[in-house]
């Protein structure tokens, strides 16, 4: 490790730093009380209430053929809603497409950040060709069901909102390889769990050769999974042997 | 250099000599968990003080031909600072916590303009919105800590008390009674006119702050959180705009605000404890007395007077950035239930029909403030920390 990952410093967040300033601001407290009686529960009702209100985010585009979905040779059932399975499977195009993305920023990480490892570079750029695999998987199978793999579907855009928060660590030039890999393992136990469920609901849904091409996604996400969490741990005990 | 006798013997850096590098402008950030909470309200106070003086020279020259390029051409420099200035904040503060740190800045900055201040009615209209923007800093923590599961403290670093001021719920006025008296521009000091176009500065940042992030919210209360608080923040604008002498011609104001933004950077450079920042806040001085040389050659051509005439008099005490907790708990004791009523402040009873009406419509459905602090009462670590509770 050419320079530490962790150090310690002048961080002013805490109590410790200053325990005269935080006595006086309990005082404060004792001086000037809550004046809105209630407490979260107040928030949680409004939160209800504005749920019961809501409209959804958005709908899945209909199909471009008239019967809704295209029977193919391969997959002759349209299952029951099939919209759930377009939705999730934008979902998945969207997760993988993004996933390509991060993977770029934790390559330049792996590359310069404080714990650089260029050995890991190679692994990431295999994780990353396999992310876009797994994109075109998914891209083609909402071509066989007739859907528009370019529209970006309810859930495609919740999980857009969802990695906002991996892409900020792993796009912040001050964030570690240790903290950045950490972010990654968020993403690759979702992707592990979401494929898992995808294939049920192909299967359900009348689509075997689906089904059993997102199988061979799976263990290789299987494979992301278990080389993340090896390099997480190696490298948090190496920092502390 | 930290200390400047008078402003105008000071020449600063020529417009011409004012450049930067698209990397300077987006450099390092400050980090938000080892810099200093005063190093923060620097950085947000300042990027306030451009973001206004782009304002101000933009509506001079809807109203000046004459001065379209030199303002054109100031304006760019001070773009560009704002941009190196603003682009200090580190991402890994959430909205929410910046805007914890926006209340801080509202609250230290305006106790030490309200001391500072001579004229009394002007100190006295520093210290009633003062009362306001510590009451939202309040309502924003309890948010921070419901929200998001995240002590204020982290960003306050306990400079600035977390209690209730003059209820938010409270603040919503008729418009009548959110004008205030203006100085005399013939009789003000200069650092009555400087602490009005400072302090409008920071609060209309602070207004178009929450107008824009607060959309980017999912949760509804804190939607209705921003709404109600950017609507009160739109007030204080009126307010403290209207603290100047609308007699001034835009020169005039023109003049002031670049003495202002001399007088804040020389405050920022004289306590600055990070040396980068330091140096950044020392260029700005001579980049800020460029520009009021600059000002003043135009005054003279333009209005054929002496700048002297509204500059007159050596630079005012600094800027004091440290706690002001004493004299915020001392205006909260004693004002806390002032009221408006049109220019002047009155005893809650006094308060005026149309600001009673207008509050009363407003709340008639709820009010967002309340809902998020209800029962709220600070404690290190959070309110759900057990052990906060025996600090």
């Amino acid at each position: 490790m050419s320079e530490p990952q962790v150090i310690i410093g002048t961080n002013r967040t805490g109590v410790q730093t200053s325990p005269q300033d935080t006595a006086r601001q309990l005082e404060a407290t004792r001086m000037f009380a809550a004046d809105v009686p209630g407490d979260m529960s107040n928030y949680t009702a409004e939160r209800e209430r504005a749920i019961r209100e809501a409209d959804l985010i958005g709908s899945v585009p209909a199909p471009a053929t008239t019967k809704g979905v295209v029977k193919t040779a391969l997959d002759k059932t349209i299952g029951k809603a099939p919209e759930v399975l377009i939705d999730k499977l934008g979902e998945r195009l969207a997760f993988e497409r993004t996933g390509v993305r991060l993977y770029e920023a934790m390559v330049a990480k792996a590359t310069s950040a404080p714990g650089a490892s260029p050995a890991l570079v190679d692994t990431l750029r295999q994780i990353q060709a396999e992310e876009l695999e797994h994109m075109n998987i998914v891209r083609e199978a909402i071509e066989t069901l007739g859907g528009d793999p370019t529209a970006m579907t309810p859930c495609a855009d919740v999980a857009g909102v969802k990695a906002m928060g991996v892409l900020q660590v792993l796009t912040d030039p001050r964030t570690t390889v240790s903290q950045s890999m950490s972010a990654i393992l968020t993403i690759e136990l979702e992707d592990n769990a979401a494929w898992e469920l995808l294939i049920e609901l192909a299967q359900k849904g009348g689509h075997p050769l689906i089904a059993k091409r997102f199988k061979h996604a799976l263990e290789q996400e299987e494979t992301h999974l278990a080389t993340v969490r090896q390099f997480i741990r190696k490298d948090l005990l190496e920092q502390v042997s | 250099m930290t200390r400047i006798d008078t402003l105008l013997d000071n020449k600063g850096t020529p417009l011409d000599k004012q450049v930067f590098t698209w990397r300077e402008l987006a450099g390092k950030p400050i980090s938000k968990l080892d810099d200093d909470a005063f190093t923060r309200v620097r950085v947000i106070l300042m990027n306030g003080v451009e973001s206004d003086a782009l304002r101000l020279k933009h509506f001079g020259a809807r109203f000046h031909k004459e001065l379209q390029l030199p303002l054109a051409q100031i304006r760019r420099a001070e773009q560009h600072q704002m941009t190196s200035i603003n682009w200090l904040l580190s991402a890994d503060h959430s909205p929410l916590e910046t805007t914890v740190a926006y209340e801080q800045v509202a609250i230290e900055v305006t106790a030490a303009v309200a001391q500072n201040e001579p004229d009394p009615y002007q100190a006295q209209t520093y210290r009633f919105g003062l009362l306001e923007d510590f009451d939202h800093l309040y309502r924003y923590a309890a948010m921070l800590d419901r929200l998001e599961g995240k002590d204020a403290n982290n960003i306050l670093q306990g400079y600035t008390d977390l209690v209730p001021g003059r209820p938010t719920s409270e603040h919503h006025r008729a418009p009548g009674d959110d004008l205030r008296d203006n100085y005399e521009k013939d009789n003000a000091a200069l650092i009555t006119k400087i602490h009005a176009a400072l302090i409008t500065g920071a609060e209309y940042q602070t207004h178009d702050y929450y107008m824009n992030i607060g959309p980017l919210f999912a949760d509804p209360v804190a939607r209705a959180l921003y709404a109600e608080i950017a609507s009160v923040e739109e007030q204080h604008v009126t307010q403290y705009g209207s603290l100047q002498d609308p007699a001034e011609t835009f020169m005039e104001k023109w003049l002031v605000h670049e003495a202002m933004e001399v007088y804040t950077y020389a405050s920022c450079a004289e306590q600055e404890e990070n040396p980068r920042l330091k140096a950044l806040w020392e260029r700005y001085v001579d980049y800020e007395l460029g520009h009021l040389n600059l000002a003043c050659e135009l005054f003279k051509k333009y209005e054929r007077r002496d700048p002297a005439e509204v500059l007159a008099g050596p630079l005012p005490r600094m800027i004091e950035f440290k706690s002001q907790r004493d004299f915020v708990r001392e205006t909260l004791s004693r004002e806390i239930d002032l009221r408006a009523h049109g220019i002047d402040y009155v005893p809650k009873e006094r308060e005026a029909r149309p600001s009673l009406d207008y509050r009363a419509q407003l709340n008639s459905e709820g009010v967002p403030a309340n809902v998020v602090s209800a029962g709220y009462t600070f404690k290190p670590g959070t309110e759900i920390n057990e052990v906060g509770e025996q600090q």
